[in-house]
């Protein structure tokens, strides 16, 4: 099922699937296919595309788009159908080749989950009746797949939380957030990479950056990659602390 | 050569037409809230439209030039002066080398973009010079301005200069000064429209909003009518932009600005059209602001008609620039 909703009069989404957390995986790997094929097709006016989840949004500016669609009235559909048939070039594909999975990178990323930086763990560790160093286990012992990256610049929605340690937001947001803070919220868990208010349980920090503008890309993560966290000491979270 | 901000003002910070590309790093477009005042401001002046200028939120901004330049600002009504003489919105002022241009209060609207002939002249950022105040990078130092700052202009070939120090060649009222006393915002749908009951819909167009004074760059936030959702079921994050109306469990709703996150798991109720953001740029806190319904085609036709128009603006300019 594709489904094209307009974004307001220079954007539209592309939704793909309906639910996302019933099959994670599988829902991403046909957003990441819509993603690519769209970004291939390179339909004129199109600016900008990001995927999320179920769906893949696609900005565009609306001039490019008017002229060669002719009426303002038929600029909707006339990009609505080169969507569909960039879409659908790339399911055929993807049927030829159902052997060959996508390539994803596994990015390790060092976590100290120190209870100076692990400021909610105990709160996660009673809701699931298990101690803190069961949480870090279990926390440090799954692999992860990147949902979505948004929100602010580079924080990555990261599915895969191991089901003990799903943990509503905190009722009331933290006003700051240090970087690098590993959290955990609702059914997912994910990153700080910048000081920024936030409501997810604080279970650990990373010294690696997530976001730095002066690098292409400027993400250390991208949808659709794999994650796993190592669990390191003080003393290595200082000498990696760049 | 640059120019010298001797009062930064409430909060000023360099914009330019902002960032595509960096989306799915969760990169906000960003840039000057009225992309097309900006536009128009450099076009008086012979800058390329996508030139880096400043955007001015409420004033108190006082520069101190060291070369001559020409400036141009569209906004809300703002008091602009060069030394004595006053600038209106929407005409190029020729500024000496040593002159002060200061930026007063606003009687109506909330900010204003100026340019600079020769544009500011900050490295890029990811493709732009625009200033990302929430992730702090792009425009000066990822910041915005403190008193005392320093900003490089760019090379200035020398025209057009207008002969009497204020041209007399201006552009249309409405896109030099879109702030309004009782400004009304034209919509359409949204695709989570179906999840409020008629009634709240009917609310949103006949009632008046009030701005909160937690508004910024990001976002409206709007005090009224409470907009209940008639389900409660949680929905998937997608994408949201400038425009946007998205309405939290509060049923107090936010019109996303420039500055807005790249997503959004609030259900989006609406969107303002691109022709109205202008005006949405303007609204303070207290302002009270209305809705109305257009159709998409409506908004498109609205947006190539304003290009247009640009079109002509631009033809006709190089008349009294040439």
């Amino acid at each position: 099922m594709m489904e094209i909703i307009p974004l307001g009069d220079s954007a539209l989404i592309v939704r793909m699937r309906e639910r996302f957390h019933d099959a994670p995986e599988q829902t991403l790997d046909t957003v990441l296919r819509a993603f690519q094929q769209l970004q291939n097709a390179a339909i004129p006016g199109i600016i900008e595309l990001a995927p999320a989840y179920t769906s893949v949004a696609a900005f565009f500016d609306p001039i490019p788009v008017a002229k060669a669609a002719e009426t303002p009235d038929k600029m909707f559909d006339w990009l609505a159908t080169r969507i569909r048939a960039a879409v659908a070039a790339g399911a055929d594909r993807g049927r030829h080749r159902t052997a060959t999975r996508r390539r994803v990178r596994l990015v390790e990323i060092p976590v100290c989950y120190d209870p100076e930086f692990a400021l909610d763990i105990d709160d996660v560790a009673r809701r699931a009746a298990i101690s803190p160093s069961e949480v870090v286990r279990l926390h440090s012992g799954a692999e992860y797949c990147v949902a979505c990256v948004g929100f602010v610049p580079g924080f990555p929605f990261l599915a895969g939380l191991p089901k003990e340690l799903a943990t509503p937001r905190r009722d009331v947001p933290r006003k700051q957030i240090p970087p690098g803070s590993v959290g955990i919220g609702g059914a997912q868990t994910g990153i700080y990479p910048l000081r920024s208010p936030g409501g997810w349980n604080l279970i650990g920090r990373t010294p690696l950056r997530l976001f730095d503008p002066k690098e292409n890309p400027p993400a250390l993560l991208r949808a659709g990659e794999r994650v796993r966290f190592r669990k390191i000491s003080r003393d290595e979270f200082e000498s990696l602390k760049c | 050569m640059s120019v010298i901000a001797e009062r930064a003002g409430f909060l000023t910070s360099i914009q330019d037409l902002g960032r595509t590309g960096f989306r799915e790093f969760g990169v906000s477009s960003g840039g000057a809230l009225d992309s097309f005042g900006l536009r128009v401001a450099n076009l008086l002046l012979g800058n390329a439209e996508g030139a880096a200028g400043l955007e001015i939120t409420l004033g108190g901004l006082q520069l101190r030039f060291e070369d001559e330049r020409v400036v141009a600002w569209c906004g809300g009504e703002f008091d602009v002066r060069i030394g004595s003489r006053v600038l209106p919105a929407g005409h190029a002022g020729l500024v000496s080398a040593g002159e002060k241009l200061k930026i007063g209060a606003p009687k109506v609207g909330c900010r204003s973009w100026l340019s600079i002939s020769g544009g500011i002249d900050v490295e890029p950022v990811l493709g732009s010079r625009s200033t990302d105040l929430r992730a702090s990078f792009g425009g000066f130092e990822g910041r915005s301005l403190h008193d005392g700052d320093v900003l490089p202009l760019g090379v200035w070939p020398g025209s057009p200069t207008p002969a009497t120090g204020i041209s007399s060649w201006t552009a249309p009222h409405d896109w030099v000064s879109p702030a309004k006393p009782k400004p009304i915002l034209r919509f359409i749908r949204g695709a989570d429209w179906n999840r409020f009951d008629t009634s709240t819909l009917q609310r949103l167009t006949s009632e008046a909003f009030a701005v909160s004074s937690d508004s910024d760059r990001m976002g409206v936030r709007l005090e009224g009518p409470e907009l209940k959702r008639v389900d409660e079921s949680d929905l998937i994050s997608e994408a949201v932009g400038p425009g946007t109306i998205q309405v939290p469990p509060s049923g107090k709703p936010i019109l996303l600005l420039g500055d807005c996150q790249t997503i959004g798991g609030y259900p989006k109720m609406a969107h303002v059209i691109t022709v109205d953001l202008g005006v949405a740029a303007q609204l303070r806190a207290g302002d009270h602001v209305r809705f109305s319904e257009v159709l998409l085609a409506d908004a498109c036709r609205l947006l190539l008609e304003r290009e247009r128009q640009l079109e002509l603006f631009r033809v006709g300019l190089s008349l009294h620039t040439s």
